[in-house]
C-alpha cells in the first residue's frame, strides 16, 4: 500500500535536514505505529506524505499502491485515498462542518471521475457516522473546529475519515490532549474503520493508545530515521524503559 | 435538537463551486454586442443636456431641473478625499447619450425590440420573456418570479410583468417613462433624498441622467414579486448615469435587485448613478446589488469607475430599509449606500461584501444618520483584498441630539489574501445624546495557509479551498441576499479571487 524508500527531506527555507533516509513499507490492511522522541521527524513525515508546503525532498521516494505521490498535489493525494488526521486541526470560521464534509466528499469524487453524492444520501450517511462518534447535530452545524474542545476536534477528524473512506490513513498524534474517555471514543472510531483492507499509520507518543488501537507493527523513529521495528511488545518496552537504550543501540 | 434541523446549504454548496469552475475564471461578460448605436456628440454642454431631455420627450420642468444642475456642476470641483487613485477624468471626452438605433421608435412590445438586443440579454441570462430566472441562475425551488427592467446603455429596453404589477397598483417602469406618465410623483420626490447639490457626481448625474428605474408601491401593498434592473454599459466611452427612484408608501414592501455588468475595454468608463429611496410609515424596502462591472485587467488598465450616491430616507415611523451589496468588479469603487433614520423606530441595515483584487481600489461603506427616537442601525461589512488592491471601509454613524435611545451595531471585517494588498478602516462615530448606544467591532485577518492546506488535504483544489474559506468569511452577508443573488454572489466571489493565492 505505502512504500517509502530512503526518504530524505529538508526544510525549504532553511538548510535543515529533517528526514535522513526513512524506509517504511506498509501492507494493505495493516496497522503500523510510529513512536519516537520529540524532534525525531514523525510529524514531518506525515506532512511530507500529505503534501504540505515548506518541505523539499532531496532523495528517495514514496509510493502509494505503486504510484509516486510526492509529485502529486495535496488534493490529488487525497483523491487517491490518502488521509491525514491532524495533530492540531485548524479552525475555519463561517464554514459549517456539514458543508465542509460535503464539499470534501464531492471534490474527491469529482477528481476520481465519480458521481457526486446526493444531498439526501449524504445526510443519511453523515448522521449515521456522526452518531457512532457521539457527534451531535449541533456540532455538525457549527463552523469547522471553531470552539471545539480537543476531544471534539479529534472526533471530527475521525468523522471526516469515516466520510471520505480513505485507503491509507495517517493519524498524527491523534491522542494528544485527550482524556481517557475521549481517547477511547477516538480509538473506537478508528477501529470501526479497520476492515482488513484499509491501512493505518498511527503516530503516537504514548503506549496507551496502542492498547486500544492494537498495531501489527511498531517502529521507533529517531533523528529522521526509523531505528527499530518490531511487534506490539516494542511499544511496551519503550514505555517502560524510554528511548535512551534504543538510541544507544544504534549509536 | 433533531437531526432534521440540519441544513446542507450552509456556505458554499458543491454545485456552486462546480458552476464556478465551469466559468473558466476570466470575466465572463467581457464580450460586446455589435449593434448600431446612435450617439450624441462627445462632450458635455448645455446643448447636450437639452438633447438628452428632448430625446426622452421630457416636460419643461424636467429640462429646467437638469439645466440648473448642469450650471451648478460647472462651478464645482471634483472631490479627492477618498483613498483612491485614478487618472484624471476628461469629462469632455465622453458620450453622455447612447442609444441602440432600433430604439429610436420606442417599441410597443418586446416583440418589437431588436432581436440582437434580446440576444444580449439572453447571453447575460436575463429573462426578457416572462420567466423566473435572473442572470442565468436557476431558482432552486420552483418558480420565483422576478420582474425585470433591462437597461441597455442609456435606454430601458423593456419591462416585464407590467400588467400584473399594474393590477396590484405597483408602478415599475423606466424613469423616463415615469417623468412622462407620473410627473406628480416624480416632481414630489426626485432630488428630495439626494439633493442636486449633494456632491459633484450627484450634480453631474442630475444634469445628464439618461435612464433608470422608477418604483412606486401604494399603501398597504406588498409587491407581489421581486423587482430587478440589469444595467449594461456596452458603448465605448459612454458614461452611465442612471437615476433610480423608489417610493414605498405606508405599510408597503418591496424587494429590489440591481445587477450590473460591462464588457472589457481598454479605456475606463464612468458610472455615476444616483439611487433615492423614500419610505413612509411602516414601509419596508430591501435593495440588493450584485455588481460585477469590469474591474480592469491585472495591470489596472480599463475598468469601470463606479462613483455612486445611494441614500434611503426613512421618513415614516417604523420604516425599515436594508441595503445588501456584493461589489466585485469596477476598477474604482466609491459609494456609501446610506440611511437617514428620520422616523421614530425606523431601522437601517447595511450588509456588504467588497472585493478588490489585482489593481482594484475600493473606498466604500455607509452612513447611518439617526434623527428619530429609538432608531436602530446595523452594519456588517466584509472587505476582501487580494493582489495589489486597496480596500477601504469608510463609515459614519451619527446620533443626533433628538435621537434618543438609538442604537448602532457595526462590524467591519477585513480579509487579506497575499501580502501586497491593503485594507483600511475609517470609521466616524458622532454621538450627540447620552442615551444612544454604539458598538463597533473590527477584525483584520489573513487567509491562513494552514486553512488552505487543511481543505486541500481533504480533496479540494486551491480555488475551491479559497472559495470555501472566503465564503465562510462572507457568510453573514451572503445570507442576507435574496436566494437568486446569493448563488450568483458566491460564484462571483470565487471568480474575483482567481489567481489571488500563490
Amino acid at each position: 500500500m505505502l512504500n517509502i524508500k530512503n526518504l530524505h527531506v529538508k526544510l525549504e527555507e532553511e538548510d535543515k535536514q529533517i528526514l535522513k533516509g526513512v524506509n517504511l513499507s506498509l501492507e494493505p490492511g495493516k496497522v503500523h505505529a510510529i513512536m519516537g522522541p520529540n524532534g525525531s521527524g514523525k510529524s514531518t513525515l506525515s506532512y511530507v506524505l500529505s503534501g504540505k508546503d515548506g518541505y523539499e525532498v532531496t532523495d528517495g521516494s514514496a509510493q502509494q499502491e505503486g504510484v509516486d505521490i510526492l509529485d502529486m498535489e495535496a488534493e490529488e493525494r487525497a483523491a487517491a485515498g490518502l488521509f491525514l488526521a491532524f495533530q492540531y486541526p485548524v479552525e475555519i470560521p463561517g464554514v459549517g462542518n456539514m458543508t465542509f464534509l460535503r464539499t470534501a466528499v464531492n471534490a474527491q469524487r469529482k477528481l476520481r471521475g465519480e458521481e457526486e453524492m446526493s444531498a439526501g444520501e449524504f445526510l443519511k450517511v453523515v448522521r449515521a457516522k456522526a452518531k457512532d462518534l457521539k457527534i451531535d447535530a449541533d456540532m455538525l452545524k457549527r463552523p469547522v473546529n471553531v470552539g471545539f474542545s480537543g476531544g471534539e476536534k479529534k472526533r471530527n477528524e475521525i468523522l471526516q475519515m469515516a466520510m471520505l473512506e480513505p485507503k491509507m490513513c495517517i493519524l498524527d498524534e491523534t491522542d494528544s490532549g485527550l482524556d481517557v474517555d475521549a481517547m477511547k471514543l477516538v480509538a473506537q472510531g478508528v477501529n470501526a474503520l479497520r476492515d482488513g483492507k484499509r491501512t493505518f499509520l498511527v503516530i503516537t507518543h504514548y503506549q496507551r493508545l496502542l492498547d486500544h488501537i492494537k498495531p501489527d507493527v511498531v517502529h521507533i523513529m529517531a533523528n529522521g530515521r526509523i531505528i527499530k521495528t518490531g511487534g506490539p511488545e516494542l511499544a511496551l518496552e519503550v514505555e517502560n524503559n524510554g528511548y535512551a537504550d534504543l538510541l544507544e543501540e544504534i549509536a | 435538537m433533531a437531526m432534521d434541523d440540519v441544513q446542507v446549504k450552509d456556505g458554499v454548496d458543491a454545485e456552486t463551486v462546480e458552476a464556478v469552475k465551469a466559468l473558466s475564471g476570466t470575466y465572463k461578460y467581457g464580450w460586446n454586442t455589435e449593434i448600431e448605436m446612435e450617439y450624441a456628440p462627445k462632450g458635455l454642454s448645455e446643448d447636450i443636456v437639452r438633447l438628452i431631455s428632448s430625446k426622452n420627450d421630457e416636460p419643461e420642468w424636467m429640462l429646467d431641473w437638469r439645466l440648473a444642475a448642469y450650471r451648478r456642476w460647472l462651478e464645482l470641483k471634483e472631490p479627492d478625499w477618498a483613498m483612491v487613485d485614478y487618472p484624471t477624468i476628461d469629462f469632455q471626452d465622453q458620450y453622455y447619450y447612447a442609444r441602440p438605433k432600433s430604439m429610436e421608435e420606442k417599441p410597443k412590445s418586446l416583440d418589437d425590440v431588436d432581436p440582437k438586443l434580446l440576444e444580449t440579454y439572453k447571453k447575460l441570462g436575463i429573462p426578457l420573456k416572462e420567466q423566473a430566472l435572473l442572470a442565468g441562475v436557476e431558482a432552486p425551488e420552483g418558480e420565483r418570479r422576478v420582474a425585470v427592467d433591462a437597461v441597455f446603455d442609456s435606454v430601458s429596453v423593456g419591462t416585464t410583468f407590467q400588467a400584473e404589477l399594474r393590477k396590484a397598483g405597483v408602478i415599475f417602469c423606466s424613469i423616463s417613462e415615469a417623468i412622462r406618465e407620473h410627473p406628480e410623483l416624480v416632481r414630489q420626490y426626485l432630488g428630495s433624498v439626494v439633493p442636486v447639490s449633494d456632491n459633484y457626481y450627484a450634480t453631474l448625474n442630475s444634469a445628464v441622467f439618461s435612464d433608470g428605474s422608477f418604483v412606486y408601491i401604494p399603501p398597504g401593498v406588498r409587491c407581489p414579486m421581486e423587482l430587478s434592473t440589469y444595467f449594461r454599459i456596452n458603448a465605448e466611452n459612454t458614461g452611465q448615469f442612471e437615476r433610480t427612484l423608489i417610493i414605498a408608501d405606508k405599510e408597503s414592501y418591496v424587494s429590489y435587485l440591481e445587477g450590473c455588468t460591462a464588457p472589457q475595454r481598454d479605456v475606463a468608463q464612468l458610472h455615476a448613478a444616483v439611487v433615492e429611496l423614500v419610505l413612509l410609515d411602516d414601509a419596508e424596502i430591501k435593495y440588493s446589488t450584485v455588481q460585477n462591472w469590469f474591474p480592469g485587467d491585472e495591470n489596472g488598465k480599463g475598468g469601470i469607475y463606479n462613483f455612486v450616491t445611494k441614500r434611503a430616507d426613512c421618513r415614516g415611523h417604523r420604516s425599515k430599509v436594508m441595503w445588501t451589496q456584493v461589489e466585485t468588479g469596477s476598477a474604482v469603487t466609491w459609494k456609501y449606500p446610506s440611511c437617514v433614520l428620520r422616523g421614530d423606530d425606523s431601522q437601517g441595515e447595511f450588509y456588504s461584501i467588497a472585493i478588490a483584487n489585482n489593481m482594484q481600489q475600493a473606498d466604500t461603506g455607509t452612513k447611518m444618520v439617526h434623527l428619530g427616537k429609538n432608531t436602530k442601525s446595523r452594519i456588517v461589512s466584509k472587505g476582501i483584498s487580494a493582489g495589489r488592491a486597496q480596500n477601504t471601509y469608510r463609515g459614519l454613524v451619527s446620533m443626533h441630539p433628538k435621537a434618543k435611545n438609538s442604537r448602532n451595531y457595526t462590524q467591519c471585517d477585513s480579509l487579506l489574501i497575499g501580502d501586497k494588498c491593503g485594507a483600511h478602516t475609517v470609521p466616524y462615530i458622532e454621538v450627540k445624546n447620552n442615551s444612544s448606544r454604539v458598538e463597533h467591532e473590527a477584525t483584520t485577518s489573513k487567509v491562513d495557509d494552514d486553512q488552505l492546506f487543511y481543505c486541500r488535504s481533504r480533496g479540494m483544489d486551491e480555488e475551491e479551498a479559497v472559495a470555501l474559506v472566503v465564503n465562510g468569511f462572507c457568510k453573514e452577508v451572503l445570507q442576507a441576499l435574496p436566494m437568486e443573488f446569493a448563488m450568483e454572489a458566491q460564484a462571483l466571489v470565487a471568480i474575483s479571487l482567481e489567481g489571488s493565492v500563490g
